[in-house]
Order: C-alpha cells, then sequence, then structure tokens
C-alpha cells in the first residue's frame, strides 16, 4: 500500500487547492440569510479533521421559511405554469454555469467530502451537468395517457407536478446526489426545499447561487443547511411538503417514513444503504475481474451505497484471483485527493472513520482471514488502509451490515445455484455484479438476483437514461430515467361522457 | 317524510343465504384461527348476528405469510407465462358470473348494500376487473434504454414479492378484485385482510380462487379485526409490500407500521371530501340526479361521495328546490327490495357517528333542508340529509362523514367554486357540471383531485386510474398504473464492443 508521506508533504509534488469559500449562509427565496438562530456549525476537511469554515446552522423555523416560500412559487408563482421547454431552457443554462465553475466546485467538494479532485472535475460535476440536460430534454415530453374505456366516456389522465418536494441529500455524492434530485423535481415544475448533508454543505450553496444566476425564479430552489435531527426532521414532518425524496442510511429512512405517516401523508421515496454482490465465475479474465472487485470495494473509499461489499468468486479461479487482488489492493495510493496520483482520500468525518475501523475489529474477531490491510493510516485526518477479509461467512457482521468504506469480504463458491443463494442471503437489494463471458449464466444470474441493478462484466455503470434505486431493505422509488420524474409527477384522470361516436 | 317505513316491509323479498365458508382461508385450506376463536357479523337490516366467522391474529398471518413466501419463492404462479396467468384469472372471473347471485346477497346481508346494484354493478364490476387484468398480465413490459456510452441496458418489471391486501367494507367485493387482479397479473402472492365488517364475501372469493385453479399458498384470506391481524400485515418483516383502502386515521398507522417493521413500500387510497361543482349552465335535472346520487349512492358510504355541492348563484333556487324533492322521494329501506334505493349504514358504531356529524351541523348553524334523523324501524337506516349554507369551516364540511350527508353551498365566480373546492386536505375525487368547454378545462386543471368528473359521476373504468391526492392517499388503482404498485423495476446493464451504433 502506497500512502504519500515522505516526498511530497510540501507543496512540491502537487498544488493544493484552497478555494474560497464564498457561501456559507442559507438560500431562501432567491436570497442568502442567515438562520433565523443565527446558529452556525462547522464544515470539517477530513484531510486533517480541523474546520473549513462555519455555515448557517438552519433548523425548522428556517425550513418553515423556505416552505412558505416555495409554497408561494409552486402555487403562485411561474415556474410550474412555464412550458416545460422554457423550465428546460433555465436548466440548460444552469448546466452551462456548472461547467463553467467546474474547478471551484470540484474543489470543494475535495475539501468538504475527502473525494478525489480529478475524478469531482472529470466526473461528478460534469455528471451533475448532464443529469440538468438530461431532464431539461425530458421536461417538455411529459406525457399523460388517453384511455381506452369499456363505455361511452372520453377519459385521459394528466401529470401534474406534485407540489413542495423536500430533499434530503447525502454526503458521499453531494453534486451528484443533489443534482439527480433537483432535476427530475425541476423539469416537473415542482419547488423544492434541499437539505444538503451536515458533513457536506458546501457546494450545495455554490448551486443555490448559480440557480438564481440561470434564472431560476425565487423560492423554487431553497436550501437549507444545517443537522439532519433538525433541519431534516422539520422537513419529513412538515405538514406542507407534499413528497420527500432521501438518499441515506436506512435507519434515518425509517425515521423519514415514520415522520411522513405521523404528519401528512406525504408521499416518500428512499434510496438506502446496500451490501451488494459481485459474483465472480470461473470463465472469468482474472485481470478485469480483480481490476472490477478493487474498483467496486474501493472507489469513493467504499462511500458508495452500490460498492461491491461482498465478492464471491467461484473456486476455479479463487487462489488466482485472491493473488491478484492482494497485489493491485497493496499498490493502491491512499494520500491527499488533491493529488492527481491518488486512488482514495480519507474517510468522510472522525463517526464513519471510527465505525469502519470497528467493523474491521469486528472481522478479525469473528475469524475472517485479513488479507491485507486493516488499520488507520497518518496521525491526521481519517485516512484507512485499503482492506480484504476473505472466508467470509454471511453471518459475520461483516458480510451482513453495510460498512461504508474501504472493506471487502471475500468468498469461495462452487456452484451457480450456491452463488444465487448467497448474494440474495441480506436484507438489502440495490445492486448486483456479475463476470462471466457465458451467456446463459448472465441471464439466468441476472434474473435470480434480487437487486434494483444488475451488472455484467462492469460496475457502477450509471447512466442518465438507467433507472436505479432498490429492492427490499434499500428502499423504494427510481433516481436516474423517465421513471425517477415519477416521484414529482401526481396521476391526475380526468372524464366526460361521450356523445353520439362513431367508436370508444 | 315518514311513509317508507310501511311500504318496504310488505314488498320486500329477504333471501337468505347460507353461510357456507366462515374459516380463514389459508395455503389452499379452510382452517380455524390458531386461537379458536371467532366474532360474529351483523346484518345492519336488524343489527342481529348473521353468523360466527374465524377470528385470525398475528399467528394466523405469519402462517398466511409463510404459505405466500413459500409459493412466491419457490410455486409456480410468478413462474408462469403472462398469458397462463390470465387464463387462471378468466376462470376466476367466470366463477363470480355463475354464482353472481348468491355473492350479491351476501354482500346485501353483511354490508347493506342494495342487492339488485350488487348483481347490476358490483360483482360485474370485480369480474371486469379480473378480466382487464388477466388480459394485461402477458404485457408487462420493461424498456430498452438509449445509453450515452457503450452499454447495453434494459429494465425488467418484476413481481414485487408477497403483498398485504386491507379492504374496506364499503365495497367488499369491487374493493377485493381491484385490489388482486393487478397483483394476481403482476405474479405475486398475495394475504388478504377484508374488513370485521363483511368478511363473507372475501371467504367464497377464496373458494372459488381455489377451483379456478389458482395454485395454494398465492390467494389467502384472513379475517379478523384491524388492530389485531391488519396490524399484523403492516408491520410483518416478511410482507414486502401493503395496499390500504380506508380511513385516513388507519392509513397513517399502516404507514407507520411499514415504517417501523421493513420499509415495505405502502399504496394508500384513504378519505375525500369531494366537491360537486355545478355551474350555472348546467342542465338543471341532470345536475340534481348527479348531486342526489353523489352523496345517496352506496348510502353515502364511498370514498369518493361528492359531499360538497357547490352551486352557482344563478341556478340555485331552483336546483335546491329539485334537490330536496328529490331526497324526499328517495326510498329507504330494505336492501333486497328492487324498489329501495338506500339500504341501512354498515353498522352502528358509522350510524352513531353519522347522527353525531348531523347535530354538529344543526349546531354549526347550517340550514337543514331535508332529513336529519335515523328511520324508525330497526337496523342502521339514516334519512337522505341536506343542509344548505354551509361554510368551510364547519366540521360538516371538513371531515368526511361517510352517510347521507350533503353539505351544500352557493358561488358566484368560478374562482371562488376552485378555491372552496381545493379548501380541503383532501383530494380524491371532484365533479364539474357545465356545459362550457373552457369552464370544463379550466376547472379540471385547476382543482387538486385524482379524478375529475364533467357532468357525470362515479365513472370508473377498468383503464381509467384512480388515487388521491394530498391527504386522500397515493398510489394507483385501476388503469395499467396499478400494476406498478406489485412491480420492481430492475435494471440490467452490460458494456457493449464493437457495435455500429448506441
Amino acid at each position: 500500500m502506497g500512502i504519500h508521506n515522505s516526498d511530497d508533504s510540501s507543496a512540491a509534488t502537487f498544488v493544493i487547492k484552497n478555494p474560497t469559500i464564498k457561501f456559507t449562509k442559507l438560500f431562501i427565496n432567491g436570497e442568502f440569510v442567515d438562520s433565523i438562530s443565527g446558529k452556525t456549525f462547522e464544515t470539517i476537511d477530513p484531510r486533517t479533521g480541523d474546520a473549513i469554515t462555519r455555515v448557517a446552522e438552519g433548523d425548522k423555523e428556517d425550513v418553515d421559511l423556505a416552505v412558505k416560500a416555495a409554497r408561494q412559487a409552486f402555487d403562485h408563482g411561474p415556474w410550474p405554469r412555464l412550458p416545460g421547454s422554457a423550465r428546460g431552457r433555465i436548466m440548460m443554462k444552469f448546466a452551462d454555469l456548472i461547467e463553467e465553475n467546474v474547478e471551484e466546485l470540484a474543489a470543494l467538494e475535495t475539501l468538504d467530502a475527502g473525494k478525489l479532485f480529478s475524478v469531482n472535475k472529470a466526473r461528478d460535476i460534469p455528471h451533475a451537468a448532464s443529469s440538468l440536460r438530461y431532464y431539461a430534454g425530458a421536461a417538455d415530453k411529459i406525457h399523460g395517457e388517453v384511455l381506452k374505456m369499456s363505455r361511452e366516456l372520453h377519459g385521459y389522465t394528466l401529470q401534474e407536478p406534485i407540489g413542495v418536494v423536500g430533499q434530503i441529500i447525502p454526503w458521499n455524492y453531494p453534486s451528484v446526489m443533489f443534482f439527480l434530485k433537483v432535476s427530475p423535481a425541476l423539469a416537473a415544475g415542482c419547488t423544492m426545499i434541499i437539505k444538503p448533508a451536515e458533513q457536506t454543505p458546501l457546494t450545495a450553496l455554490y448551486y443555490a447561487h448559480l440557480a438564481k444566476l440561470a434564472g431560476i425564479p425565487d423560492g423554487v430552489l431553497n436550501v437549507v443547511t444545517g443537522l439532519g435531527s433538525n433541519a431534516g426532521a422539520a422537513i419529513s414532518s412538515h405538514m406542507d411538503i407534499d413528497a420527500v425524496s432521501f438518499t441515506g442510511s436506512t435507519e434515518v429512512g425509517r425515521k423519514i417514513l415514520q415522520a411522513a405517516a405521523t404528519s401528512n401523508l406525504k408521499v416518500v421515496s428512499l434510496e438506502l444503504g446496500g451490501k451488494s454482490p459481485l459474483i465472480i465465475f470461473d470463465d472469468a479474465d482474472v485481470d478485469i475481474a480483480a481490476d472490477l472487485a478493487l474498483f467496486g470495494a474501493l472507489y469513493n473509499k467504499g462511500e458508495i451505497c452500490v460498492a461491491s461489499s461482498r465478492v464471491y468468486v467461484q473456486e476455479g479461479i479463487y487462489d488466482e484471483f485472491v493473488k491478484k487482488l492482494v497485489k493491485k489492493a497493496k499498490t493502491w495510493v491512499v494520500g491527499d485527493p488533491f493529488d492527481p496520483k491518488v486512488q482514495q482520500g480519507p474517510q468522510i468525518d472522525k463517526m464513519q472513520h471510527e465505525k469502519v475501523l470497528s467493523y474491521i475489529e469486528h472481522g478479525k474477531r469473528e475469524g475472517a482471514t485479513l488479507l491485507t490491510g486493516g488499520r488507520s493510516l497518518g496521525e491526521k485526518g481519517y485516512f484507512i488502509e485499503p482492506t480484504i477479509f476473505s472466508d467470509v461467512n454471511e453471518e459475520m457482521l461483516i458480510a451482513k451490515d453495510e460498512i461504508f468504506g474501504p472493506v471487502m469480504a471475500l468468498a469461495k463458491f462452487k456452484t451457480i445455484e450456491e452463488a444465487i443463494k448467497r448474494a440474495n442471503n441480506t436484507r438489502y437489494g440495490l445492486a448486483a455484479g456479475i463476470v462471466t463471458k457465458d451467456l446463459n449464466v448472465a441471464n439466468t444470474v441476472s434474473r435470480s438476483i434480487r437487486a434494483g441493478t444488475i451488472w455484467i462484466n462492469c460496475y457502477f455503470a450509471f447512466d442518465n437514461d438507467i433507472p436505479f434505486g432498490g429492492y427490499k431493505m434499500s428502499g423504494f422509488g427510481k433516481d436516474y430515467g423517465l421513471d425517477a420524474l415519477h416521484k414529482y409527477l401526481q396521476v391526475k384522470s380526468v372524464v366526460t361522457p361521450l356523445y353520439n361516436t362513431p367508436w370508444l | 317524510m315518514g311513509s317508507h317505513g310501511d311500504e318496504y316491509s310488505s314488498a320486500s323479498s329477504v333471501k337468505n343465504p347460507t353461510i357456507k365458508f366462515t374459516k380463514l382461508f389459508i395455503n389452499g385450506d379452510f382452517v380455524d384461527s390458531v386461537s379458536g376463536k371467532t366474532f360474529e357479523t351483523i346484518d345492519p337490516r336488524t343489527g342481529e348476528v348473521i353468523a360466527r366467522i374465524a377470528e385470525g391474529d398475528k399467528e394466523d398471518i405469519d402462517l398466511a405469510v409463510k404459505a405466500a413466501r413459500q409459493a412466491f419463492d419457490h410455486g409456480p404462479w410468478p413462474r408462469l407465462s403472462g398469458s397462463e396467468r390470465g387464463r387462471i384469472m378468466m376462470k376466476f372471473a367466470d366463477l363470480l358470473e355463475e354464482h353472481a347471485e348468491e355473492l350479491a346477497a351476501l354482500d346485501t346481508i353483511d354490508a347493506g348494500k342494495l342487492f339488485s346494484v350488487g348483481k347490476a354493478v358490483d360483482i360485474p364490476q370485480a369480474i371486469s376487473c379480473l378480466r382487464y387484468y388477466a388480459g394485461a398480465a402477458d404485457k408487462v413490459h420493461g424498456k430498452v434504454l438509449k445509453m450515452s456510452r457503450e452499454l447495453h441496458g434494459y429494465t425488467l418489471l418484476e413481481p414485487i414479492g408477497v403483498v398485504g391486501h386491507i379492504i374496506p367494507w364499503n365495497f367488499p367485493t369491487v374493493l377485493l378484485f381491484v385490489k388482486v387482479s393487478p397483483a394476481l397479473a403482476a405474479g405475486c402472492t398475495i394475504v388478504i385482510k377484508p374488513a370485521e365488517q363483511t368478511p363473507l364475501s372475501a371467504l367464497y372469493y377464496a373458494h372459488l380462487a381455489k377451483l379456478a385453479g389458482i395454485p395454494d399458498g398465492v390467494l389467502n384470506v384472513v379475517t379478523g379485526f384491524g388492530p389485531t391481524a391488519g396490524a399484523a400485515v403492516s408491520s410483518h418483516m416478511d410482507i414486502d409490500a401493503v395496499c390500504f383502502t380506508g380511513s385516513q386515521e388507519v392509513g397513517r398507522k399502516v404507514m407507520q407500521a411499514a415504517a417501523e417493521s421493513n420499509l415495505k413500500v405502502v399504496s394508500l387510497e384513504l378519505g375525500g371530501k369531494s366537491p360537486l361543482i355545478i355551474f350555472d349552465d348546467a342542465d338543471l335535472d341532470m345536475a340534481a340526479e348527479l348531486a342526489i346520487l353523489g352523496i345517496l349512492f352506496n348510502k353515502g358510504e364511498a370514498c369518493v361521495a361528492s359531499s360538497r355541492v357547490y352551486v352557482q348563484e344563478g341556478i340555485y333556487d331552483e336546483l335546491v328546490k329539485k334537490l330536496v324533492e328529490k331526497a324526499k322521494a328517495w326510498v329507504v329501506g330494505d336492501p333486497f327490495d328492487p324498489k329501495v334505493q338506500q339500504g341501512p349504514q354498515v353498522d352502528r358504531k358509522q350510524f352513531e357517528r353519522i347522527l353525531s356529524y348531523i347535530e354538529h351541523g344543526k349546531r354549526e348553524g347550517a340550514t337543514l333542508l331535508t332529513g336529519g334523523k335515523p328511520m324508525a324501524q330497526k337496523g342502521y337506516y339514516i334519512e337522505p340529509t341536506i343542509f344548505a349554507d354551509v361554510k368551510e369551516e364547519m366540521l360538516i364540511s371538513k371531515d368526511e362523514i361517510f352517510g347521507p350527508v350533503m353539505a351544500l353551498a352557493k358561488f358566484t365566480t368560478i374562482e371562488e367554486a376552485i378555491k372552496k373546492a381545493n379548501n380541503t386536505r383532501y383530494g380524491l375525487a371532484a365533479g364539474i357540471v357545465t356545459k362550457d368547454l373552457n369552464v370544463a378545462n379550466t376547472v379540471s386543471r385547476s382543482v387538486r383531485a385524482g379524478t375529475v368528473w364533467i357532468n357525470c359521476y362515479f365513472a370508473f373504468d377498468t383503464d381509467c386510474p384512480f388515487g388521491g391526492y394530498k391527504m386522500s392517499g397515493f398510489g394507483r388503482d385501476y388503469g395499467l398504473e396499478a400494476l406498478h404498485k406489485y412491480l420492481q423495476v430492475k435494471s440490467v446493464v452490460t458494456p457493449l464492443y464493437n457495435t455500429p451504433w448506441l
């Protein structure tokens, strides 16, 4: 394993970017304002554990103001009344502005979340812009249906915007998730209150600024930074929010559904955790499979809901595979995410750092074999070595719980039936990967695994047109694709009698 | 208006169907509840007991779920082709047709519903529902996606698994099949908890399901009470989705239980306080007919009842005269009597609740135009009741009464009508009566409700999605939309090599 320390601790090897933090206040009704209480909270740089800056801390009263603005904008403002194409043009402008500021946004995200700067710049931020463009293009193509009745009635459905939407965004992909939720909601004509994760408020507030520049009317897009237990809870229990969309942990997802039930029965969509299996068959190319597996577990420092945290390898190639895997893991570069040579930055915060290390200890105690890694790295910040356990069985905690860190649980299997059974032996169902050249194996296994996305000979293959979301306790509702629009639309049926009609 | 008492007793011919099925139906067999307990089901014409039915509780739900899980994970039903499921569902529909009279009679004695309407409307609607989804079962399409790079991607629409259905008592047959049909078509397996007030036809349908060839474990019926059997369904760790039609307060409990247990998918069809808006250019007779039917159909026990009627001032006086006339002529009595238009309310609790709302209306200062009292005879009969000069703040304008009670108000402008219509936490349905195309378009777009009926009311159709806005719930019944409650989307993605285009 290679952490950069001795020869690069100075600025000589790479440029440390220190973006000025321009936006630290709540964005409500088109203006940046302090929270009503005047309170602020720190946002931390996970490379060091030091505070980057203080950001306004919104609570229930601030959410109330934001909802008031969003409700006014929805019930009386221009946004839902514009034609879809007009909304689309403004969203396209928004996407352009994101691209114009890509470096600054990428740097903010690196500082705030420890994500790799080069990847933010090349992938995350452009992906966010493409999300906006995809839904911008869909906004004028939201079709209802004309129905085929069984008697003389003319009936059709309208797809209407659902109203004021609450969006609770997680910290692992602050930009991507922001636009994954916001783009279809905007296209549908909804207005919204966004509550970014407390760990990563910086880019969200910047996007609020760009939204206004792009021409999004006041009140349509509001951002209330703050803590989940205050601002987030205020959203899920608000009596005047029509729908809430949440991506995050299963335990908080529960709270959201409960709050929705106890308040106004708002529509809920949840994208929760996963313990996604990657199944590698004997006919796989061992190098490609090892690369996929490592990438699947270590990408974004393992802080990804679809991480392939369980890897099942057929016995025929097991030994060769493990050898290649461990070799690759040991060369994985962990260090400052601004350094273009680094492949893995720090975990998001102290709490996650400790949680991951604690699971690693569990793994050791439960009797799994530690092949590589297993320790924290460096004195400052929240770095962890890429860690691989083998001989893992499904009763172990490290095979059951979502660890959300650079920890892989490896196991051997014999038959395809065994692989399917073990892959499905989880309460989660977010994604799964299959590596094989055999068409029939691919078809059988993809049909048999109970998960919302199946990747065959690839992993993390997202695309704007592919619906994404969980089975079982990984949640319900889809992001991406035209399917995502349904979270922000309601179906109204309109029926009139027909007289003197040639046919139905 | 009290002459109805004499007319009905001599004219009615009460049918007394034998109660053949009184046990729980689990895994293809009729069984006693684990506890051995039974409960009474009451005839609302008299308040007397019809029969004792097995009382299911958590342990029985556990057994039913076990059977449904086995049937889903390993049984034939989800693995059959859609067309094969369709054929069995068609057979099921045929069996309903063969037993229509007996089934209609069961709902009449159990729920006080009109026998003639049960036979002509409810049972046929259930049948057409089964047939509609039987025909859809082999047309459940995923999509092939258009990627932005070299990937082949498609979606599969897969059955969600074991589904819990909690059925209300107002349309025990229609609502059972509205839920069950798309779930069966999708390939799911089901645990049905019928309302405790109306268990009889549900158990008969279980018997017919088996006769039709629905495999054991696919369709289970556990009769019992909401707080026990119903709660066991919503909080079960091995039920994948729950669909509930009923009151808002219970809907909340269902959603909370889902959140506390396994985050199962929830769909709710809850109450309504649907407005019927009648404009000056309306045909007076048609409007009066619609308004009366809108509130008195099924003794007002319909979630979409047009319980608030707004009449434009130009025709107000004339319309009100017609409404009162029709209400006074409305025949209330034994639901087996073909001349009767309104049977008893479903049980004592509802009966008392409605009368209590009527008292509220009087106290709140609304003008009682007709009705307002229970009928003289035994059972739970209430006079068709119309209040005028109703204000939005009054309880009778805000709460769902679920009885033969209309709240009438006048309006001047179209904007006022829209505002008043939307001034409710509900959003289930709405009606508009006008000949003007532009009024119809404006108002239908402006009213926040899941179904808008223009110059008609209760115009349901199997192809027409139905469900609420706001606190009337979410999720749709009817139409192809309903299938989505029972399906999950799986995306499958593979890289493409050497492809001519994307």
